[in-house]
């Protein structure tokens, strides 16, 4: 119980501390916003995704679209809004991911040692040793010229496949973060009572040494968020991360260059800014929870 | 004149945007050829008012407006930075305490001290190499031409320490500030550059500022000392008179606090300071020492002043007048813990609780270009080589050596987190398996373990309660509701409240949480406990509080000990029987009181003679050794001691191993001079113990 | 040193194979028909056949993979899928020329900057030049490459030409480039600008980042006391002793971004449709061509491999404590 409540406390009082900082809660406070129009950006926005109609087509903002439309008359705005969800859900919950393997493994062969924390942190090199938007690419590249069957269990990750590859390409980076933290931290002389107690390589892991990790943890896992959402941008551009019609951020960007800039340049102006804002929100956090974490220890 | 003259220093630091103040009221006075030592434990801010004095503080800190700081009749106490440029280095050096982060890791040695003088004098490259060898040679380094091309990394601990005097006296300063500068060697080694300093000092006439911890130290090399508490002078006065009429009750319970040499628990019980010393942002409103002082009366409410009982000395204390006309005894202002007085004796033959016969831990090491090109297998590094012992229930067992002879190895090795080599370790009458995999829970439960830094063996997001709980659960099989109440007898036990069970750990001192350590290490009711230099880390007024709780618990619970230490008096204090290991193997085995008596194993002479005895009445010349400790990689033939062996007879003892020799009472020696010999040489050289 | 030589070699070994077996399961195994892949549903039977053929698809696995590693040591890269069918050595070899070109003055122009400016925001820490360098470098480092690079295509290239007097300088900033592939460094230049300054920015606030901390690490070491007490100049104090041991870590930092770099590229030459590397493997991937992006795959990681390797010697060399080890 006490366990419970103590980690309450602690989330309520690092919550606090989010705010205490201006850059810090400015930061926040952006990523918060973000994250509402996520979960309800859809409900919200005046407009669908693709919806033409009678909307003027390259129309400069105004009160009714407050971002503009595009070349084909989509509602910028509301385009910018609906994208957001598909951002989170392939950065973040892709983010996620990744750490919770990461984690699982890092803590493993950072524990274990011996050459099976030898032969695995060699694949991990091998893996880093490829750019992240090059694995990423390879794998995309590959995936979506696969013909699937529908509702396939293969059809259904191809379908989330921008988020499975962030995972991918970011496991390694979060196994070997937690793996040197655990290297450092198994030397402690509490994890070798534990040891001399008898206790098993799970509660080892999770209930002594994990709790230790968790600043480190923190820090990596809001780096990597925005890594990711660049990652996830970049791919929409290149065209290779998202199809159109998808209101993707990137997508837009790349839709909108070109000739069709001098036409209806705001259609490129507005996404390029929400990826630009949503990225120095999570820097901004990042960098205020990295020192919280330095100054609590 | 003066060297040093400082008055009314005033050091704060800003924390948390709040200026604390570290040092107040602080003053002192050095002379030429004067060690001044200041003493202190971790919070007095020795270290603080060290570099307050030569002007160099962290940025967060200050020197508050009023302080008075003379160096050489000038006027330093608010210089800027660069007028103390021209000071530092020139006529004001520092000695560190760990040379190792000191030196710069990517600059020759020679270059290091050259930048030093070059910045100061005038001469000529070729001059300036002159004088860094020759002073590499004045602190004893052999062959300095080759040493001023090495880097730091390349020489041991000790040498580091000597090329940083080197450095400091490569100048000829006025003034020399050394911060706990053997804190971090070998009892050995520290022997060594205590002379050494000493020696320098007086030749040079520098004046000294020497800031420690230990009252060893004070008592061997310094002619006057100020004690520190909470910031503030306690005490201040010549060496001699204040270990022998201390004024202050802080004096005194620091001096009774530690073993003197030949004291053992069965003697008396150390005396022990109560409580802990108090955070500097909340100060007790008079005296700073009254929450910890049973003599405080109702004036130490208002805060004393310093006062000079005589020429030459202060006191700030309300009470001096009595310690010095003799109405209060010293000897009795501390409670003597009751609990923890030692009746039985060795007579009583104990069974064997554990045997270890010819145990090996060796380690593998990474193959070189050499070996392959050899095609040698690389030498593995043979920490624990050949060790028999025997472990009787119910006895402390003191494990001594210097840093590098294995002790801590055999140790893990017999707890099962290292698992062994070779050889057999027999756990009542049962081989006991080598790895903890292989061990059930009674066996478990019964070995246990404290470890060295109380910082580390406590999960800090798990609540002490929680800490105890689990091995009473685990190991003791109780349910969730007897561990809570066995918790807090446990607590009760090592003397914390109950409420300490929902603390976490950084809400603990350093003393309380190896009192929660031990709780643990209880928790299970264990046969034998290792303990591996569990007092090391702590402060003298919390040291002696754990040393009488531990010699209590092994009393009430019939518990073994293995007490791992490289402070002798410390082990020799606690243990019953003593075991000296070098390089992998034991070299002397008997009981612990013959520890200060000949005879004596050579090497064991050498560690004895070498700890800093408290009492500076008593500055004999110690052994010394030199540092060259062999690596256990590459063992020396014969003897294993006889490249650094004072008493070595000769070329026997490069050729064959000495055997163990018996003095028919259960002591034993391994070496080639007989028994009677070794008792005859080392009557003129050891010290006398008085015992008490 | 040799030992610590020979290690890194065998890593570099190791890792290099690690990779290849990792792109060849990526390109080879994950697609199921790789026939099928290259040349679309729509295929005929007899076209996949073919195609098999040519890939040696048929043969086991194993063989195929040591035919396909034995292609990169002997050099013959094959031939592209897409057509025009071409020589992939003989593509290759242009486009990394390209991009070299491109990445040498993004790090001629980002090394020396991002250095100079983490030195300053390291010994300013907290103070007003450290903050100001922080803003710049987060806001830099908030902006995808692709941003950037538009935001200079459409003000600085295309903008600014509306202003008469930058009109002359056209020669600087062309909007997009169409290099011929014989052209000198003098001559390509005028097309790298644009990008290489969007390829510095992308890198800059990565390196100041790295080697402010690293500065700011030294900072706090105890030798730093040493050398101060030896009443010798702020300045020698950085310049001897501080930088001296903060920049050697720099090395392995610029090695590092070099993947960073060549990552950024793809999306860069994208932007500015330059004719290297990366935008080749946009091209192939488009394309569905397999072997082509097996090749262009393997050779940046060749290059960043050999630039790691490098960048390890060169750090062991700069640093005293590794001669031994
Ligand atoms: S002033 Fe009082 S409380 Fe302080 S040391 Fe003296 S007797 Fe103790
Ligand atoms: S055997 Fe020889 S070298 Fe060894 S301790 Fe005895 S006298 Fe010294």
């Amino acid at each position: 119980m006490d366990n419970i409540q103590r980690i309450v406390q602690g989330v309520l009082r690092f919550i606090r501390q989010l705010f205490g900082d201006p850059q810090t809660a400015v930061g926040t406070t952006i990523v918060l916003l973000f994250l509402f129009l996520a979960f309800f950006g859809n409900a919200l926005a005046p407009y669908g995704a693709n919806e033409t109609g009678d909307i003027p087509v390259s129309a400069a903002p105004s009160t009714q679209h407050p971002f503009g439309t595009d070349t084909l008359g989509r509602d910028v705005f509301s385009r910018v809004m609906i994208g957001t969800s598909s951002i989170f859900q392939k950065a973040g919950l892709g983010t996620l991911l990744a750490v919770l393997i990461g984690t699982v493994i890092g803590l493993y062969i950072g524990y274990q040692g011996g050459w099976i924390d030898e032969a695995t942190s060699r694949v991990i090199d091998a893996l880093l040793a490829m750019p992240a938007l090059l694995l990423a690419l390879v794998i995309l590249g590959v995936i979506r010229n696969l013909s699937l069957e529908q509702g396939s269990l293969q059809f259904l990750l191809a379908r989330n496949s921008v988020l499975l590859v962030i995972a991918v390409v970011y496991v390694p980076i979060v196994a070997r973060v937690v793996r040197s933290s655990t290297l450092e931290i198994k030397t402690r002389e509490f994890v070798q009572a534990a040891r001399i107690r008898g206790e098993s390589l799970g509660y080892i892991l999770f209930r002594e040494i994990f709790p230790s990790v968790v600043p480190t943890l923190v820090v990596e896992a809001s780096l990597r968020f925005s890594y990711a959402i660049f990652l996830v941008a970049a791919l929409g551009f290149l065209g290779i991360g998202a199809n159109p019609p998808t209101p993707d951020w990137g997508l837009m960007v790349e839709e909108a260059r070109g000739g069709n800039y001098n036409i209806a340049p705001w259609a490129l102006n507005f996404p390029a800014a929400a990826i630009a804002l949503l990225v120095v929100g999570v820097n901004l956090m990042s960098d205020g929870i990295k020192n919280i974490v330095q100054k609590s220890e | 004149m003066s060297v040093l003259k400082a008055e009314n220093v005033g050091i704060s630091y800003k924390v948390n945007k709040q200026w604390i103040g570290a040092v107040r009221e602080f003053g002192i006075t050095v002379e030429p050829g004067e060690i001044y030592g200041i003493v202190g434990e971790s919070g007095s801010g020795k270290s603080t008012i060290a570099r307050g004095l030569i002007r160099y503080l962290p940025s967060n800190g200050r020197t508050e407006p009023g302080s008075r700081i003379e160096f050489l009749g000038e006027d330093i106490s608010a210089a800027p930075p660069a007028q103390m440029r021209n000071i530092w280095g020139a006529r004001m050096n520092l000695v560190p305490q760990n040379p190792m982060a000191a030196l710069n890791p990517s600059i020759r040695i020679g270059k290091q001290i050259a930048e030093l003088i070059g910045a100061h004098t005038d001469l000529s490259r070729e001059a300036i190499m002159d004088r860094v060898i020759d002073g590499l040679e004045r602190v004893n380094l052999a062959d300095p031409e080759k040493l001023v091309e090495r880097f730091p990394h390349e020489i041991s601990g000790g040498q580091q320490q000597r090329v940083m005097i080197a450095m400091a006296l490569s100048t000829s300063p006025k003034l020399l500030v050394l911060d706990e500068p053997t804190t971090a060697l070998d009892v050995t080694t520290e022997a060594v550059i205590l002379e050494l300093v000493r020696d320098l000092i007086k030749e040079d006439e520098t004046a000294a500022v020497y800031v420690t911890h230990n009252l060893g130290v004070v008592a061997q090399i310094c002619d006057r000392v100020i004690v520190m508490y909470a910031g503030e002078i306690m005490a201040d006065a010549p060496v001699y008179d204040l270990f022998y009429k201390p004024l202050h009750p802080y004096t005194i319970g620091l001096l009774n606090a530690i073993p003197q040499p030949g004291q053992t628990k069965r003697d008396r019980p150390l005396q022990t300071i109560p409580g802990r010393p108090p955070s500097l942002a909340d100060l007790p409103q008079g005296c700073v020492y009254a929450p910890r002082c049973p003599l405080a009366i109702e004036i130490c409410q208002t805060k004393p002043p310093l006062e000079a009982p005589e020429a030459g000395r202060l006191v700030r204390c309300h009470r001096w007048k009595e310690l010095a006309d003799g109405s209060i005894n010293p000897r009795t202002v501390y409670a003597t813990d009751e609990d923890a007085i030692i009746t039985d004796t060795l007579d009583e033959e104990r069974e064997p609780l554990l045997e270890l016969d010819s145990l090996y831990k060796y380690f593998p090491t990474r193959r070189t270009v050499q070996d392959i090109i050899k095609g040698e297998k690389p030498s593995p590094v043979r920490a624990v080589d050949g060790v028999n012992m025997t472990v009787n229930r119910g006895r402390t067992y003191g494990l001594v050596g210097e840093s590098g002879s294995g002790k801590t190895t055999l140790s893990k090795v017999v707890i099962g987190l290292f698992e062994k080599t070779g050889g057999e370790m027999i756990l009542m009458g049962v081989e006991l398996p080598a790895a903890l995999r292989g061990r059930d829970r009674e066996t478990l439960a019964d070995l246990q373990m404290i470890f060295q830094n109380p910082q580390n063996s406590l999960n800090p997001y798990l609540t002490v309660g929680q800490s105890i709980r689990r091995p009473l659960m685990k190991l003791g099989g109780l349910s969730r509701t007897e561990a809570e109440t066995e918790v807090r007898r446990l607590l009760k036990a090592v003397n914390l409240r109950e409420e300490y069970a929902t603390r976490y750990p950084n809400e603990l001192s350093g003393g309380e949480k190896q009192r929660v350590a031990i709780a643990r290490a209880f928790a299970s009711n264990p046969m034998l406990i290792l303990a591996d230099e569990p007092v090391s880390a702590l402060d003298v007024s919390v040291q002696s509080a754990v040393l009488n709780l531990l010699a209590r618990l092994q009393k009430d619970r019939d518990a073994a000990y293995i007490f791992i230490s490289h402070d002798l008096s410390v082990v020799s204090y606690l243990a019953d029987y003593i075991a000296v290991m070098y390089l992998g193997h034991l070299v002397e085995v008997g009981e612990a009181q013959e520890l200060h008596q000949p005879p004596l194993h050579p090497y064991t002479e050498a560690l004895v003679s070498a700890i800093p005895i408290p009492d500076p009445a008593r500055r004999e010349d110690p052994v010394l050794l030199n540092e060259n400790i062999p690596s256990a990689r590459d063992i020396p033939s014969g003897c294993r001691f006889h490249t650094r062996c004072p008493r070595k007879i000769g070329a026997i003892c490069e050729t064959d191993a000495p055997p163990w020799r018996a003095d028919g009472e259960g002591h034993y020696i391994r070496c080639h001079i007989p028994i009677d010999e070794l008792i005859e040489a080392q009557r003129k050289t050891l010290p006398e113990v008085e015992h008490s | 040193m040799i030992r610590f030589l020979l290690r890194r070699l065998a890593f570099f070994v190791l890792t290099l194979f690690l990779t290849s077996l990792l792109i060849f399961a990526l390109t080879r195994v994950l697609p199921g028909d790789v026939a099928q892949v290259i040349l679309g549903r729509e295929a005929t039977d007899a076209a996949l056949e073919a195609t098999r053929e040519e890939l040696g698809l048929n043969e086991p696995l194993l063989v195929q993979y040591v035919d396909w590693a034995a292609s990169f040591f002997t050099g013959d890269l094959g031939q592209t899928f897409s057509s025009p069918r071409r020589d992939i050595n003989e593509l290759l070899g242009a486009r990394v020329l390209n991009s070299g070109r491109l990445a040498a003055l993004t790090l001629l122009l980002a090394v020396p900057l991002a250095v100079t400016l983490g030195v300053v925001a390291g010994l300013s820490e907290g103070k007003f030049a450290d903050g100001l360098i922080s803003i710049l470098s987060l806001s830099v480092v908030s902006l995808p490459e692709f941003v950037t690079g538009l935001f200079l295509i459409n003000v600085v290239a295309l903008g600014m030409r509306q202003l008469p007097i930058i009109q002359s300088l056209d020669w600087w900033f062309p909007a997009s480039s169409s290099i011929n592939p014989n052209a000198t460094f003098s001559e390509a230049l005028p097309f790298l600008w644009l990008p290489a300054i969007t390829a510095t920015l992308v890198l800059l606030a990565y390196v100041i980042r790295l080697v402010r901390a690293g500065v700011i690490e030294e900072l706090k070491k105890d030798y730093v006391n040493t050398a101060t007490l030896k009443g010798i100049p702020r300045r020698r104090v950085v310049f001897n002793h501080v930088l001296r041991n903060a920049l050697i870590p720099t090395v392995t930092v610029i090695a590092t971004s070099t993947g960073w770099l060549l990552s950024g590229l793809v999306v860069i030459e994208f932007v500015f449709n330059y004719p290297g590397l990366g935008r080749l493997l946009i091209f192939a991937i488009n394309n569905r061509d397999l072997p082509l992006v097996q090749a262009i795959v393997m050779v940046t990681v060749v290059i960043i491999l050999i630039a790691n390797f490098t960048a390890d010697i060169l750090y062991a060399v700069l640093n005293p404590r590794i001669k031994l080890a």
